[in-house]
């Protein structure tokens, strides 16, 4: 299968390039109110990325034509800075960055209760500051951490995971080689209370076998790192009940 | 207040079941289980569970007192920022001068600040304040700081004992808006005082026994008490 390259992903020992086993995550970090300005924010390293996510709102939604009389909308920004790839990233929203920032909408909205500010606008700021592989997943648990440190009203705190195949073998969380060599990625978001679906993409081909593996692998990554996201809320806060 | 220990808890958080409680503040109700909507301090009061948000935006009730900061004048009213998410509207017959039209400029201009009550909220969030009201006026002088808007209950007080306090050791004057913007006036020692208290308050706000703290803080180095 492995026809784009002839770099071996997965070695004799099931191993992977970075020695990660094929259901193991990369390391991931998150710290919660990282930035004074925003309401709420947070700073997330996910293996070799790192993500930078603010929240600014409820606010009046401007221009006024885009305010719903009925609910909230949820504005997320997905930006990459030029010096997040190796080659100068062109800066400025392109094709990919407002699909990305779209989808992070879609999937903020669903658990965001947007009805108790009709009018107003919830803005997200996600920046990438430095990418390897998964940005998106990286940049949505961390606007979902960001919203939860911002007090904005939710279900839940929404994280993602991806999935692929690499090798032919289906793994969990792809690194830069494997999504560039590999055969398959799949980003998965839920909403870890219910296992409600928010975001689902694939790129690469998966048989239908190879799919509900993959996809069970990621909603299990999913749940992991969503034991992290919780953490790093409870350990910003905790302090503030325990002065003497 | 109990004495039981206070809980921090997260969006999403199980907090209760509905057979056993109600939802209170804060709080969402699915498939018969309470769960906590937003980041805040669990508060059990009789049979209801609340979360008291930790932060977050103002959120305008009727009958509140704020403190606003006018944005712009318009052709029969104001346009006030309230710390909401919206602006309030100030219209002219809710003021106590006589305003022929199209003179809303020679009252309050962009950027002067007025005590306000809050006299409607509707389903859309449109906010209307007034200054009819006992003591409700243009503020001239002082200075306004800003905390956050959950806290402004432990800078009053129970009746009001707090802030009672803070006005009897420091000699200042002083107006808490609902909104989380606050209003100091006297002389400057007074001043720098009320804001390091007001700094002690918003950091311990979630301790017990707080007030005997502050006023032994406050007490420390108060030369003349009213």
């Amino acid at each position: 299968m492995n026809s784009k390259s002839d770099v071996k992903l997965i070695d004799s020992k099931g191993k992977r390039l970075d020695g990660r086993k094929p259901d193991e995550l990369r390391k991931i970090k998150i710290e919660a109110g990282v930035l004074h300005r925003a309401e709420g924010s947070c700073y997330l390293e996910w293996g070799g990325n790192k993500v930078l996510a603010a929240v600014y709102g409820p606010r009046e939604a401007l221009p006024k034509h885009t305010q719903n009389p009925l609910k909230a909308i949820v504005n997320a920004r997905y930006n990459m800075a030029a010096f997040s790839v190796e080659d100068r990233k062109r800066p400025g929203p392109d094709r990919r960055s407002v699909e990305i920032s779209k989808v992070i909408s879609e999937a903020l909205e669903k658990v965001i209760l947007t009805d108790k500010f009709p009018r107003a606008s919830i803005d997200v700021s996600i920046e990438v500051l430095d990418a390897e592989a998964g940005t998106r997943c990286a940049g949505l648990t961390a606007a979902g951490v960001a919203l939860a440190d911002a007090g904005i009203p939710m279900k839940d705190i929404p994280v993602a995971c991806a999935a692929g195949k690499i090798d032919g073998k289906v793994v969990l969380d792809l690194g830069k080689e494997e999504d560039n060599l590999g055969d398959a990625d799949l980003p998965v978001a839920i909403s870890p209370r219910t296992g409600e679906i928010l975001l689902l993409q694939m790129d690469g081909h998966l048989t239908m076998e190879e799919f509900d593996e993959a996809f069970d692998l990621a909603i299990k990554g999913c749940h992991v790192v969503s034991e992290l996201q919780k953490k790093a809320i409870e350990d910003k806060y905790k302090s503030v009940v325990e002065v003497e | 207040m109990s004495e039981e220990k206070r809980e921090v808890v997260i969006p999403s958080q199980l907090i209760g079941d509905i057979h056993k409680n109600k939802a209170g503040h804060g709080t969402f109700v699915e498939n018969g289980k309470i769960y906590a909507e937003r980041l805040g301090v669990l508060s059990k009061s009789s049979d209801y569970i609340n979360v008291i948000p930790l932060k977050g935006r103002y959120d305008p009730i009727e009958e509140d007192f704020v403190i606003g900061i006018v944005e712009e004048a318009l052709q029969s009213g104001w346009l006030i920022d309230i710390n909401a998410p919206y602006p309030a509207l100030l219209h002219v017959n809710e003021v106590p001068w006589e305003i022929e039209f199209g003179e809303t400029e020679k009252y309050l201009n962009h950027g002067d600040s007025i005590m306000a009550k809050i006299l409607q909220v509707d389903v859309t969030k449109k906010i209307q304040v007034t200054l009819n009201d006992r003591n409700l006026y243009k503020i001239k002088g002082g200075q306004i700081i800003d905390v956050e808007p959950s806290k402004v209950p432990r800078i009053i007080g129970k009746k009001g004992s707090m802030i009672a306090l803070l006005k009897k050791y420091t000699r200042c004057r002083i107006f808490v808006g609902q909104n989380g913007r606050i209003w100091i006036d006297g002389d400057n020692e007074g001043i720098e005082k009320v804001l390091q208290t007001l700094k002690k308050i918003e950091d311990e706000a979630l301790s017990y026994g707080l007030t005997n703290r502050i006023e032994a803080f406050l007490k420390k180095d108060a030369k003349d008490v009213r």
